[in-house]
């Protein structure tokens, strides 16, 4: 890397990390950025943080990307090692990266509950709708009708909407947006990061080569756009039917509350015990 | 040790159970957090602990499942704390692939399996040692571990700090493989004062995170915990000192394997730990471990009193397996006598280190799930001897 | 005499470029357009040809995947 060049988010990325190891076009590398503003915009000191992912592409936005305590873990479980790094060390803050196979199939038990124990953890769960690191099977999140390697006659299922679900289990903040729009994912994840409770955002993404695949957007921009195009403000979809809201992506911030989190609830405890 | 958990237990004589017992050498070894999903029979462990860790400053975690209660040990080990899981069977073979991660990050843990009959949902609380296989090998790929066997509950408060020590010291999971029987059996344990015990700290970083090499040294690396300035990168992919990956090359497979490996070979024989008595003239040698080795103490004790030369071998360490020490006992007698509480695990490790040193017999119990009666054990001892 | 202050520098690294072409298409003043030259990583990355239609707007620095753009204006970098 020339010395000439200093973009200057490089201060919080690990010297030899620099090229993300994402397919072109991927939305990775711009939620990455994302987190990084949002870190850069509040100040706050990476040395403090700890970042936790399991496995998939999403998996690989903090690491080894990000200069931090890294916990780079099993399939599906980043919240589970993360609840025990917060409670583990409170005065970290803690943020977790998944996608919606390793946070909605396998992990998907540990989303419902780390949402129901309100722990104060920030969750970003990168929805590119298909298995993308395995080549392109079937998620959760993928659209009912669609093509995959594992649904060749077209998707039986209906995909989760995963705010309603991590809004039914308690979280405290919930918000889906775009990787079209990053303004408003700057600002949800310095909310995120700095929520004294159970913080989710799902950021829907496109993934060019995978999923690209089946609908035929394969362009980095075209499919960026798209994202754009399907995209309904949450004010907007409240007047909109079911079947006008069929394929599209409802974005906005849809939970933020203020419940006690789990380790400060722990922390009262301790108090109350005379530990 | 803090004075608080001297206010906690009390030293001297206590009447409790081998779990209760589990759960005051964890805390005594310094364990601040406690992760688990119930399960019979384990559950006592958990009870204790629900209620200790909170007076001491610990976390007391029920998570929705076993697979995140060892996820959750492991984060809360980086984090800085010492951590524990317990279960059993069903609950053990969901742990496998996350003890397989707490191997390959090397990441101080203790597990304790209090084994019940089984395979599968089996009966609850009825003791088997059939998981002796598994906690050597119930994670996928190649790796080394570290077991202990309670036969007492002196041993489960004793061990489970042995198990903390041993997973600080080598920055390794350590299993506690226990059962029904140990796990709920009440009997008096002497706690000695707990600041006669030794308590081992997993070492911390002398050099600067830009020199630290926190994973695969030649013996064991520094730790170093999150938020402690370093920027750890922990991942279960192959990796090198450093902790960054590199899977294209295999030469990092190579030299990945060989130490996690070797880091526990090379030191067998500071690990292991066998009681042995009456061996000196010994012709037959019955060999136990965990709760089967009371039965078998006993017969040994009355087939001398009938003049019958019988050694006893009971194994404290199952993991690794005590070749040396077993190998010196097959030179000394003719014959040695496997006693286990399932169809042949650990019998077929004495075969290996034996060779044909000596005659190796196998002896489940005359009811699988119970442990060996005297008199039937003496029957076949006899038939034996001869 | 009014002094007008220097156009924002455009900075763009051709290693970190995968040549996606979203900066290429968002920038609203078309300020960017492909190289006809490749990489050495084998894409075509952007190149300034409307540098003096900047608007410092950073939409192309904010939403490169690959930090492979960024703006440097008097004010700050």
């Amino acid at each position: 890397m020339s010395e000439a060049y200093q973009h200057p988010l490089m201060k919080y990325v690990r010297k030899g990390a620099l090229r993300q190891p994402h397919c072109s076009g991927c939305g990775n590398g711009i939620i990455a950025q994302c987190m990084l503003r949002a870190i850069d915009e509040l100040g706050s000191d990476m040395g403090k943080m700890a970042f936790v992912s399991g496995i998939g592409c999403s998996s690989w936005i903090p690491s080894p990307f990000f200069n931090v305590d890294m916990l780079h873990t099993t399939h599906g479980r980043p919240l589970a090692f993360a609840t025990g790094v917060k409670l583990g060390n409170p005065e970290l803050r803690v943020v977790v990266f998944t996608g919606d196979g390793d946070g909605a199939a396998i992990g998907g038990n540990h989303l419902i509950h780390a949402s129901r124990r309100n722990i104060e953890i920030l969750a970003v769960l990168v929805n590119n709708r298909i298995y993308g690191m395995t080549g392109g099977q079937v998620s959760p999140t993928t659209p009912h009708g669609m093509k995959t390697t594992t649904t060749p006659y077209g998707n039986l299922e209906h995909p989760f909407d995963l705010s309603k679900l991590v809004e039914a289990a308690g979280a405290s903040y919930v918000a889906r947006w775009t990787t079209f729009h990053v303004k408003q994912l700057v600002s949800s994840m310095k909310k995120g990061l700095l929520k004294e409770g159970f913080a989710f955002i799902e950021v829907v993404t496109p993934c060019p080569v995978q999923y690209g695949r089946y609908t035929g957007i394969k362009d980095p921009v075209e499919s960026l756009l798209m994202l754009k195009k399907l995209s309904v403000p949450l004010s907007k979809a409240k007047s909109m039917s079911e079947a006008e809201l069929e394929g599209r992506i409802v974005i906005g911030e849809f939970v933020d509350r203020d419940v006690v989190g789990l380790t400060k609830a722990y922390r009262q405890l301790l108090a109350e015990v005379g530990a | 040790m803090k004075t608080s958990v001297k206010n906690i237990i009390e030293p001297g004589t206590h009447f409790i159970t081998g779990n209760e017992a589990c759960a005051l050498g964890a805390i005594v070894a310094g364990c601040r957090y406690f992760a688990f999903y119930p399960i019979t029979p384990a559950n006592e462990i958990a009870e204790h602990m629900s209620t200790l860790l909170p007076k001491v400053g610990g976390v007391y975690m029920q998570m929705e499942d076993e697979i995140s209660s060892i996820a959750s040990v492991i984060g809360s080990s980086w984090a800085g704390r010492k951590s524990m899981t317990a279960t059993s069977g069903p609950g053990f073979s969901l742990m496998q692939e996350n003890i397989g991660y707490a191997v390959m990050t090397e990441t101080p843990c203790v597990i304790v399996d209090v084994q019940r009959s089984g395979p599968s949902t089996g009966t609850p609380p009825l003791p088997m040692q059939g998981d002796v296989y598994q906690a050597r090998h119930g994670s996928h790929g190649e790796y080394e571990i570290v077991a202990l066997a309670p036969s007492s509950a002196r041993d489960m408060f004793l061990l489970t700090i042995e198990a903390f020590n041993l997973s600080e010291a080598y920055r390794i999971p350590a299993i506690v493989l226990s059962d029904a029987l140990v796990g709920h059996m009440t009997e008096s344990v002497e706690i000695p004062d707990p600041s006669t015990i030794t308590i081992i700290e997993r070492m911390k970083p002398k050099e600067p995170p830009e020199e630290c090499r926190p994973f695969l040294s030649e013996d064991v690396a520094p730790m170093p915990v999150f938020g402690s300035g370093y920027r750890v990168h922990v991942t279960a992919s192959t990796h090198d000192e450093k902790g960054f990956r590199n899977v294209e090359n295999p030469i990092f497979v190579d030299n990945l394997v060989r130490k996690i490996c070797m880091k526990i070979r090379k030191h067998r024989n500071e690990i292991v730990n066998v009681e042995t008595k009456y061996l000196e003239d010994a012709e037959v040698a019955l060999l136990a471990y965990g709760s089967v080795a009371r039965s078998a103490l006993h017969v040994v004790k009355w087939a001398r009193e009938e003049g019958l030369k019988v050694g006893y071998v009971r194994l404290i360490t199952l993991w690794p397996f005590p070749d040396e020490v077993i190998r010196d006992v097959a030179r000394k007698v003719n014959k040695i006598m496997v006693l286990e509480n399932n169809m042949g695990q650990i019998v077929n490790e004495v075969a290996r280190v034996v060779g044909g040193e000596a005659e190796v017999k196998f002896l489940p119990p005359r009811i699988l799930g119970t442990i060996h009666e005297p008199s039937y054990t003496m029957e076949k001892l006899k038939e034996v001897y001869k | 005499m009014h002094l007008k202050s220097a156009s924002p520098r455009i900075v763009i690294s051709e290693e970190l470029c995968k040549g996606c072409g979203i900066c290429i298409a968002l920038c609203p003043m078309k300020v960017l357009d492909r190289s006809d030259k490749l990489s050495s990583r084998g894409v075509y990355p952007p190149v300034s040809v409307n540098g003096n239609k900047c608007t410092a707007c950073r939409i192309c620095q904010h939403y490169c995947p690959d930090l492979a753009i960024y703006i440097v204006t008097e004010e700050k970098n």
